[in-house]
């Protein structure tokens, strides 16, 4: 890659007054049942906070004074029925025609599957609702655990409202062989509100894929907000791959937080290729000694699609692990941003954190920010970092087409090539494919 | 029988002019080398026959199957039989061996026929096997990332891998024994040497006559100042690595340019 240094160029001037406009949710949107209180508090949050806005640090390169906040709506039960079905490719089993289970979170509705070999090991995988009344008290435990509502708008939204979401529980000492697998399909004018609840208990191991996906439909008003908690408990592994292909109408918002105790292992793989505008905030807390955490991204934009994703590394305790590798191409006027921080807490010694953000500007109008950063309050740590933005380098096309390859299609080998460290982290074949394609089509546009 | 003709060929890199009229015509079946000091424009004839961007062709013409290629995109040169073997291959990180090269045969295949579904993998998968037992290369190398990380010695083996793939009908070897242990100059020329036949013209360029001890050439020419000043039988090159260069820089210094 011709990597160059990053320039940031901060435009606060083309800031006009026009405030963004505000939701029309109401406290009758939220759900009673088991969580009541826990949604009581997210709604108290929710009022309490005001519309993000580029005066907030975090919020500073992404826009939203064109959300239009007021239209968006729940929807009702069985809105699905009138709605386009769920994309055949999603559906497909990840590997040799075997999931340990599937969850399809529709609007209004859900299908849920597990291997009974698992639901009789313990194993609790379905749908945030049957969870609430079916293990009200193992979900009491696991909501809130590490994302607080606090945390910002679209955070109080999301747990107060959240219509639908996945729990999953895996039982101390239980390796969970297959893969699960969810999928939350968000078709219509809508505003998706999931919640995802992941407890994998001590020594358990597990690898589970989300998919968040919905068909193109410009001039349709959508949005989502997002929850991910996730709990890696003393000596579990947890594999997790979070892709998605939103339409390239849908408003994308998601605070994520995975905290990994004692010896734990995760594996965090994210891919996004869809959304008109995407506002991230993933965070990996190593809250327990030993505990490792590796943390790989893929984007893809084009058209006028905006992603910004925000990425945090905690290390709260000594001896712990994180590895980040963000990697992103960007065609068409679209734009990404990417800001990364390693935090070391005082005393956590011996800690190894890394983070590297990789781009690849494909044509002159698209943009990516890269802002690494690093927040060291202990003395022996080693952490690094790397930001790049390049362009398609002019020798290795030649040679391409010195073999006969055409323009378009070396083009299109190189930025699979720069795509292809992070897709060999995927481990299904099938879905890697799927994205293959997907980034193919992007490039032929 | 296909023959590349080189008609008094001018190339100039940042408005310097580097060949500066140069002629010769390789057939298919013959074997040329073309010998001459560092800097005197060699590799820049190789990169201008390719069709490389930066190299700005002012005068002259490049005939092959009856088109004057420099009219030609570097891939449309490839596809219609021309391959040159780099001085310095580039690495593709991410894309493997046996991905790049499926990639340049279906572009191949595509071009001749655009509904064409590709090669088989069975039949690409034996092909390459076939090909790389012949240069002595372990299985493993084909998952590799093309050029990433390969010793000086695996890069020339990959070009010649690449060229037993492709079967080109002139092939142009810029400095292939660069870089090269005696072993690895075996193995690369017995490759070369497979490949060679009545389908298949080559150039060779080099600075050292080593090379020519295992690619036996039938013309042999010297170059400097950015043409061709000399030409014979093997035994120029042989008074080369007797003589060195000097009696050719003085016959052929102060000659007025242009
Ligand atoms: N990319 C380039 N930019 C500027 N000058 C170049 C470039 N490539 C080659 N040259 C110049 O062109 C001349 C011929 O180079 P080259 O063709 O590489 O010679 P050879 O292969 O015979 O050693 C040299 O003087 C070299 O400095
Ligand atoms: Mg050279």
């Amino acid at each position: 890659m011709e990597e160059k240094p990053k320039v940031i160029v901060s435009s606060r001037s083309r800031r006009a007054d026009a405030a963004s406009k505000e939701f029309a949710f109401s406290q009758s949107d939220v759900r009673a049942g088991t969580l009541t209180e826990y949604r009581q508090r997210a709604w108290q949050a929710y009022t309490r906070a005001a519309m993000p806005s580029a005066s907030d640090e975090a919020w500073r390169r992404t826009d939203l004074r064109h959300l239009p906040a007021n239209v968006f709506t729940l929807p009702k039960a069985g809105a699905f029925e009138d709605l386009p079905p769920v994309r055949e490719d999603l559906l497909r089993p990840l590997a040799d025609g075997q999931h340990g289970g599937q969850i399809i979170l529709l609007p209004g509705g859900s299908t849920v599957e597990l291997d009974e070999k698992l639901a009789a090991q313990g194993v609790i995988f379905t749908d945030l609702k049957t969870a609430e009344e079916k293990h009200p008290d193992l979900v009491a435990k696991m909501i809130g655990r590490t994302v607080n509502p606090e945390e910002g708008k679209f955070a109080a939204l999301a747990g107060s409202l959240a219509q639908h979401g996945v729990v999953l529980y895996v039982p101390k000492n239980v390796q969970v062989e297959e893969p699960l697998h969810s999928i939350l399909w968000g078709p219509g004018s809508f505003a998706h509100i999931s919640h995802l609840i992941v407890l994998v208990d001590e020594g358990a191991s597990v690898t589970y894929v989300h998919e968040a996906a919905s068909p193109d439909e410009p001039g349709t008003d959508t949005m989502h907000a997002g929850l991910v908690e996730i709990q890696v408990l003393q000596g579990a592994s947890l594999k997790f791959v979070e892709l998605q292909s939103w339409g390239k109408h849908v408003w994308n918002f998601s605070h994520e937080r995975i905290r990994v105790e004692r010896d734990g292992q995760l594996d965090w793989i994210f891919g996004a290729i869809g959304s008109r505008l995407t506002k991230n905030f993933s965070e990996l807390d190593l809250a327990g000694q030993g505990a490792q955490g590796r943390m790989s991204g893929f984007y893809f934009t084009d058209g006028s699609q905006h992603l910004d994703h925000d990425t945090q590394q905690n290390h709260l305790a000594p001896n712990t692990t994180s590895d980040l590798l963000f990697k992103g191409a960007l065609k068409g006027k679209s734009r990404s941003v990417w800001q990364g921080m390693i935090y070391v807490a005082p005393g956590a010694q011996k800690t190894d954190g890394y983070q590297a953000n990789r781009n690849l500007v494909l044509s002159d109008q698209s943009r990516a920010d890269s802002i690494p950063g690093l927040e060291i309050l202990a003395d022996d740590v080693r952490c690094t970092h790397g930001a790049t933005v390049g362009k398609l380098e002019q020798e290795p096309l030649f040679y391409l087409k010195s073999r006969g390859i055409p323009q378009a299609e070396a083009e299109k080998l190189v930025v699979e090539g720069f795509f292809d460290p992070i897709f060999q982290r995927i481990p299904f074949e099938g879905v890697r494919e799927r994205f293959q394609e997907y980034i193919a089509a992007k490039m032929s546009e | 029988m296909s023959e590349l003709v080189i008609k008094n060929l001018h190339v100039s890199i940042e408005n310097k002019e580097i060949l500066k009229g140069l002629d010769l015509t390789i057939k298919q079946g013959e074997v040329h080398a073309i010998m001459g000091p560092n800097g005197t424009g060699k590799s820049t004839l190789a990169y201008t026959l390719m069709g490389h961007p930066n190299y700005t062709v002012t005068e002259g013409e490049v005939w092959f199957k009856g088109q004057n290629i420099l009219e030609l995109e570097a891939d449309e040169r490839s596809r219609a039989g021309i391959f040159l073997a780099f001085q310095y291959p580039v690495a593709i990180p991410g894309v493997t061996v046996a991905n790049f090269l499926r990639s340049a045969i279906n572009a191949r295949r595509r071009a001749d026929n655009p509904e064409d579904k590709g090669i088989a993998i069975p039949e690409f998968r034996k092909m390459l096997k076939d090909k790389m037992s012949m240069l002595k290369m372990d299985s493993a190398f084909a998952g590799r990332y093309l050029n990433d990380g390969f010793s000086g010695g695996e890069k020339k083996r990959a070009e010649i891998l690449q060229m037993a793939a492709l079967k080109p009908e002139i092939a142009i070897l810029d400095e292939t024994d660069s870089g090269l242990d005696i072993d690895a100059l075996r193995i690369v020329s017995e490759g070369v040497n497979a490949l060679s036949g009545p389908d298949l013209g080559v150039l060779v360029i080099t600075h050292y006559q080593r090379l020519l001890n295992y690619i036996k050439p039938q013309f042999v020419h010297i170059m400097m100042g950015g043409r061709i000043v000399e030409s014979g039988g093997p035994e120029l090159a042989l008074h080369l690595e007797e003589h060195g260069y000097d009696w050719v820089r003085e016959k052929y210094d102060g000659v007025p340019e242009g």
